[in-house]
């Protein structure tokens, strides 16, 4: 027992306080939060970013950031939007958007690893060109996709599994187990933790160090256009400012689900339960009656106190 | 005796910094070699070189007889050859259990090509008690490398190497900065290399320690090997006013 909670106190932290809000959301509003019908909706919301925070996961762990994946979201969509449109083949926008995120995933890595630019200066520079261009090539203007709608990429990414769970959100716990076993049991799971851990070290035990961060850039760039893809189905319509709102929750969702800023350690499955504690703050603010405006303060006191929480327990003794 | 490394007439330059000028180096079978020499010498160089850490750029060497590529050569195909290094504070990662330490860069995958944790767990346990005869309370495969002492860390770096059937082990530094106790542990285990029949090259500038554990002292200075003597040879007081002769110290 003593074990079981050494060795997963993180997670079962990050679990209890889901279920603490949960109940606080409940006894506030249970007209609200005893219906089923908001966890449906949770279900189509929360995917998008909580697919988002996964990839960052794996960057954080082995040591970088993405500033730029809201541009990369919004760019992929427009590739989607506009083969779509042009093509009327679901599976060739999907392909086309999935290889433009790689695309400027691996951009990215070759700035941060072949040309030595840290990742948080690099990726703001992306992240403005991308939004940049799909700005111009877009004039600005929102992209209705009504036709896809009913399609096979439709029910496929954002259909209703038996009429009610939105599927999105089962592709979302697909990613998630599929990164777990990455990041845990697979070596390029393992070259990330000791990259991030030790660089120099990696190196010298033989990792390919630089082929790795490059891969992980490349993996977000990838979990981005498929994240942005869902968002432009959902609403079958794509818009230019798209994902400009996801930065602070991604991150939010990581870093409340204890994985550490310093790299060389971090959880999947915490950052999952963080993305749904942060996907239903503003939900559970607003039915409790209070003001939307709440909802950023809530937002940071959380960030705050949980970060908080795991530096006093990774502090070790003789730091004290 | 076929010799474990030969090389001959090794040179590297770093941009204008000629760090090996034409080195001559040779490991026999079942031997420790302490290679001396002040800092900037050149033996972190001409190791990392035997480690495929860097290329050479003149010179030829062979490893058990095989005459070796530069162009195809690096640390895992040093690493398949049985060339190992240990370099202090820097072959581990500090916030990874010891199971993670001990297959880093060669895990043992099961059939879906995933790292089979069970087995890991078990060889690194064998490896902690039978090999390093470490058993403190409590010490499991689970735990960081962080919990471990100094000498503990070299320990188990010296036994990963040997648990995947290292032949040619490279300690360099392996007693800096290290407790006295500590260092007693780490000479036991450089002893435990030679009576498993295995070849050992200890870098170190500090004599005192390595002079009981190694058979034969090759000494370095600016580029070059400027001594090569064995244990039998010389005293060791005469190779320390050797020593720092070099260091223009003293003139002998």
């Amino acid at each position: 027992m003593r074990c079981l909670w050494e060795s997963h106190r993180r997670g079962i932290l990050v679990t209890l306080g889901l279920i603490g809000l949960l109940v606080l959301f409940a006894i506030a509003s249970p007209r609200t939060f005893l219906n089923p019908r908001i966890y449906r909706s949770f279900l189509s919301t929360i995917p998008v970013t909580a697919i988002l925070a996964l990839g960052m996961t794996l960057l954080v762990v082995v040591g970088e950031m993405d500033l730029s994946f809201p541009s990369v979201c919004a760019a992929a969509a427009y590739v989607f939007a506009k083969a779509f449109l042009a093509t009327g083949s679901g599976a060739v926008s999907f392909v086309l958007a999935i290889a433009s995120g790689a695309i400027m995933g691996w951009i990215n890595g070759l700035i941060v690893v072949s040309i030595g630019v840290p990742s948080i200066i690099a990726t703001i520079g992306t992240q403005f060109f991308w939004r940049g261009l799909i700005l111009l090539l877009s004039d600005g203007i929102a992209l209705s996709l009504a036709s896809v709608r009913g399609t096979d990429i439709y029910s496929l990414f954002v259909g209703r599994m038996a009429g009610e769970i939105p599927v999105q959100s089962l592709w979302c716990l697909a990613i998630a187990l599929g990164l777990a076993l990455l990041l845990n049991r697979h070596p390029f799971g393992d070259s990330l933790l000791f990259i991030g851990d030790n660089r120099k070290t990696a190196a010298m035990m033989g990792i390919p160090v630089a082929k790795v961060r490059i891969k992980a850039f490349i993996l977000m760039g990838v979990l981005s256009a498929f994240a942005g893809v869902l968002a432009t189905l959902e609403l079958a319509n794509w818009w230019p400012t798209q994902g400009e709102g996801y930065m602070l929750l991604v991150f939010a969702s990581v870093f409340v689900g204890g994985t550490s800023a310093y790299g060389g350690e971090g959880t999947i499955y915490g950052t999952l339960i963080g993305a749904i504690i942060i996907g239903i703050i503003e939900a559970g603010i607003v039915s409790a009656g209070l003001a939307g405006f709440w909802t950023r303060l809530v937002h940071g006191l959380i960030i705050v106190v949980s970060v908080s929480i795991y530096a006093t327990m990774a502090r070790r003794p003789q730091d004290r | 005796m076929e010799a474990m490394v030969e090389m001959k007439g090794i040179g590297k330059s770093f941009g204008s910094v000629e760090a090996l000028k034409q080195v001559d180096f040779q490991l026999n079978p079942g031997e420790v070699v302490a290679l001396l020499g002040d800092n900037g010498a050149g033996k972190s160089t001409l190791i990392k070189i035997l480690s495929g850490f860097h290329s050479a750029d003149r010179g030829s060497m062979a490893i058990k007889g095989r005459e070796i590529d530069f162009k195809a050569y690096d640390v895992t195909v040093a690493r398949s050859l049985g060339v190992e290094t240990v370099y202090q504070e820097r072959s581990l990662g500090e916030r990874q259990p010891l199971w993670r330490n001990v297959f880093i860069g060669r895990h043992r995958l099961n059939r879906w090509g995933l790292i089979d944790v069970k087995r890991e767990k078990m060889e690194t346990m064998e490896l902690l008690s039978s090999v390093l005869g470490l058993r403190g309370a409590g010490l499991s495969p689970d735990a960081s490398v962080e919990t471990l002492s100094g000498g503990e860390r070299q320990g188990l770096a010296i036994g990963r190497a040997m648990h995947f059937g290292a032949d040619i082990i490279v300690l360099d530094e392996p007693t800096t900065a290290l407790a006295l106790s500590e260092v007693g542990k780490v000479l036991s285990f450089i002893g435990s290399i030679r009576e498993d029949g295995r070849s050992c090259i200890v870098i170190s500038h500090d004599l005192g320690h390595v002079y009981k554990v190694a058979d034969r002292f090759v000494l370095m200075d600016r580029g070059s090997t400027v001594g090569d003597y064995r244990k039998g040879d010389i005293t060791p007081e005469e190779l320390m006013a050797r020593m720092i002769g070099l260091n223009g110290e003293v003139k002998p």
